[in-house]
């Protein structure tokens, strides 16, 4: 009823085409856009922003980012970790070597130190697919983590072998640092998220999407409708590194403050990996919705007890916690295994034609 | 008064007439000690279709493969449009103007049936990743552009109903049809049918005779087809190659290459 369809005429390709073909799409987006920047942080406490909102974010760019390499181009990747560790060293680098420098030109710059990384662990997926390929990318995820402890130049020499982030302004505006307002920092990565997902979901309903997208599902194919598929792999590797690289620094510079090297070992990858499938591979929504299911739930359920009044240890809420989560990530893939975004693709398209069933 | 068929000279004195497309000269294949193409010879004329037949492997189908680059023959030279080729890569064929549809449909099962047209077209999209990004100005415009081309073929193929539909979901004549259309939307001159109607049911070949047909007609596109069904090859193409273990056997306009003794003993059999 409330997604019916019927009036809305298409007359050229242009509205066709269009971000939002059904109006509906359009109003519920601003909804939620509302609900981010203006509803959210009228009620938001230091907690949800540092716990809730800011990683869920986080961890939705750097998901996203993977998506594109797994998702779109069908590369299978267990090194996402390390290259957003690359980024937040890089984003390190370049805000001592260039005191000056505004941390907004600082963190899409060191994206491409993590794009060029990327395509260089990347090439391997000219020769070799699939697991095997995955097994190729965990390399990296060793090797960079090794480097990170091992190079003491990129963590200017510190006794701790840790990155700690110093108070940054943006015309006189702390946003990153120990005195940073989570506010200003929360609003500051809903933005940048915000332009990078605009920007993603074009060149994926673009060429570059379907040049993907064609790699994927068949690469002999792809490659005699006249795709160069080294380009297509290779830009696929750059573009996802790139954000996932900026997720890195996002995440070390405007959540954690500091970040030891092993922050950015298997674990994390994992946890990236999880998001991207439980949301949906070859989806950018899927991002935002599995990393709010797989992040945000589990803060959500060890508050809840203490909510009811109940008084339960800890420790075992935290084992309560594992239980529901991962039982809830497999009922989800028995139900979807597509992940959460062809769910609700699936809840939209019975939306429009209700109350019919065909 | 009804239409003549033309005699088997007049359809002769036709094919000579037309232009040479693509022309191969004593092409050899082979994968260490298997010989797939033996000293081959033939060619392919401008707005003509030429059909590929023989036995099962016969080579018909890496003799495509060596027209569109796949797999690079070990002797021969290989003439396409007045130019002889040197070494070639298979994403290169299409922007010389050659495309192909496969044996097994090939689609790209997670994309609608627009998107993998739209595919097809992927060599011919220039604006780089920025425009590409803002999905704005110069990029939205070459996005209608190819979307109005790729239109037109999709009215041409009558598939209309199915353009948003993944095409994994789709019924197998109807996957064949989005194949020839993704090949269509690369605007080749040289169209190269795997098999075409391989599977189908006698309506839909008849569909598919006549859309290969229009094809070559309309859009003056020429084709070269691989197909095991007699009655359709000998109907529509103006001239046939037979191939046999490898070799040429019989080559000529469809009369000719039924009444050739060797070809109706390679499909038969032959007591030695």
């Amino acid at each position: 009823m409330f997604y019916r369809t019927s009036g809305q005429f298409k007359t050229t390709y242009e509205s066709d085409q269009a971000l939002f073909p059904i109006k509906q799409d359009m109003v519920l987006l601003v909804v939620i856009l509302a609900a981010m920047y203006v509803v959210f942080p009228m009620f938001a406490s230091e907690f949800t922003y540092k716990a809730l909102l800011v990683p869920v974010l986080i961890y939705s760019l750097a998901s996203l980012g993977l998506n594109i390499l797994t998702g779109y181009a069908g590369q299978l990747s267990l090194g996402t970790a390390g290259f957003m560790g690359v980024g937040a060293y890089a984003c390190y680098k370049i805000t001592t070597i260039f005191p000056e420098m505004n941390i907004i030109v600082a963190l899409f710059l060191s994206g491409f130190f993590s794009a060029a990384v990327g395509v260089a662990f990347g090439l391997p997926s000219l020769r070799i697919k699939g697991f095997y390929l995955a097994i190729a990318t965990l390399a990296s995820q060793f090797f960079l983590v090794w480097l990170f402890e091992k190079w003491a130049w990129l963590y200017n020499y510190n006794a701790s072998g840790a990155i700690e982030v110093r108070t940054m302004d943006i015309f006189g505006l702390v946003v990153t640092g120990p005195n940073a307002s989570p506010m200003v920092q929360y609003y500051f990565v809903l933005g940048i998220v915000s332009v990078v997902t605009f920007a993603m979901i074009n060149l994926t309903r673009g060429r570059y999407g379907r040049t993907w997208k064609a790699v994927r599902d068949m690469d002999i194919a792809a490659e005699l409708v006249g795709i160069n598929l080294m380009r297509a792999k290779l830009s696929a590797f750059a573009v996802s590194s790139y954000i996932v690289g900026i997720a890195g620094a996002l995440m070390v510079f405007f959540w954690k403050g500091a970040a030891e090297p092993n922050l950015f070992d298997i674990p994390m990858s994992f946890q990236i990996v999880f998001i991207a499938i439980i949301g949906g591979l070859g989806s950018v929504m899927g991002n935002f919705l599995g990393a709010i299911l797989i992040v945000a739930l589990p803060v959500v359920l060890n508050l809840l007890p203490e909510m009811l009044g109940l008084s339960i240890g800890s420790a075992t809420m935290e084992h309560v916690n594992v239980m529901v989560v991962g039982s809830l990530i497999i009922m989800f893939l028995i139900v979807e295994p597509h992940g959460l975004a062809r769910f609700w693709a699936l809840i939209r398209e019975k939306l429009i034609i209700w109350p019919f069933p065909h | 008064m009804t239409v003549m068929d033309p005699t088997l000279e007049e359809v002769k004195k036709r094919a000579e007439e037309r232009e040479v497309l693509l022309d191969l000269e004593n092409v050899s294949l082979s994968f260490g000690g298997v010989k797939a193409i033996t000293n081959i010879s033939f060619n392919i004329k401008k707005g003509e279709i030429r059909a590929i037949i023989g036995p099962n492997g016969a080579g018909k189908t890496s003799m495509l493969n060596v027209i569109n680059g796949f797999y690079q023959p070990q002797e021969g030279v290989i003439t396409f449009n007045g130019e002889k080729r040197k070494s070639m890569k298979p994403h290169l064929a299409v922007s010389q103007g050659i495309a192909r549809t496969f044996q097994n449909v090939a689609l790209f099962k997670g994309m609608s049936t627009l998107d993998n047209i739209m595919a097809g077209r992927a060599t011919r999209m220039k604006r780089n990743m920025f425009w590409q990004m803002l999905y704005w100005g110069p990029a939205q415009q070459e996005e209608i552009e190819h979307r109005k081309k790729v239109e037109e073929i999709i009215d041409f193929l009558e598939i209309q109903h199915i353009r948003r539909t993944p095409v994994g979901t789709l019924p197998y004549g109807l996957q064949k049809r989005v194949e020839l259309a993704r090949a269509l939307a690369m605007e080749p001159e040289l169209l190269l049918l795997d098999e075409p109607m391989a599977g189908m049911n006698l309506e839909e070949k008849e569909d598919m005779s006549r859309f290969i047909l229009d094809v070559n007609d309309q859009l003056g596109t020429t084709i070269a087809l691989i197909e095991h069904d007699m009655g359709v090859v000998m109907d529509l193409s103006d001239r046939v190659v037979v191939l046999d273990y490898g070799r040429k056997i019989a080559d000529g306009v469809p009369e000719e290459v039924q009444s050739n003794p060797e070809v109706i003993d390679a499909y038969l059999g032959v007591s030695h």
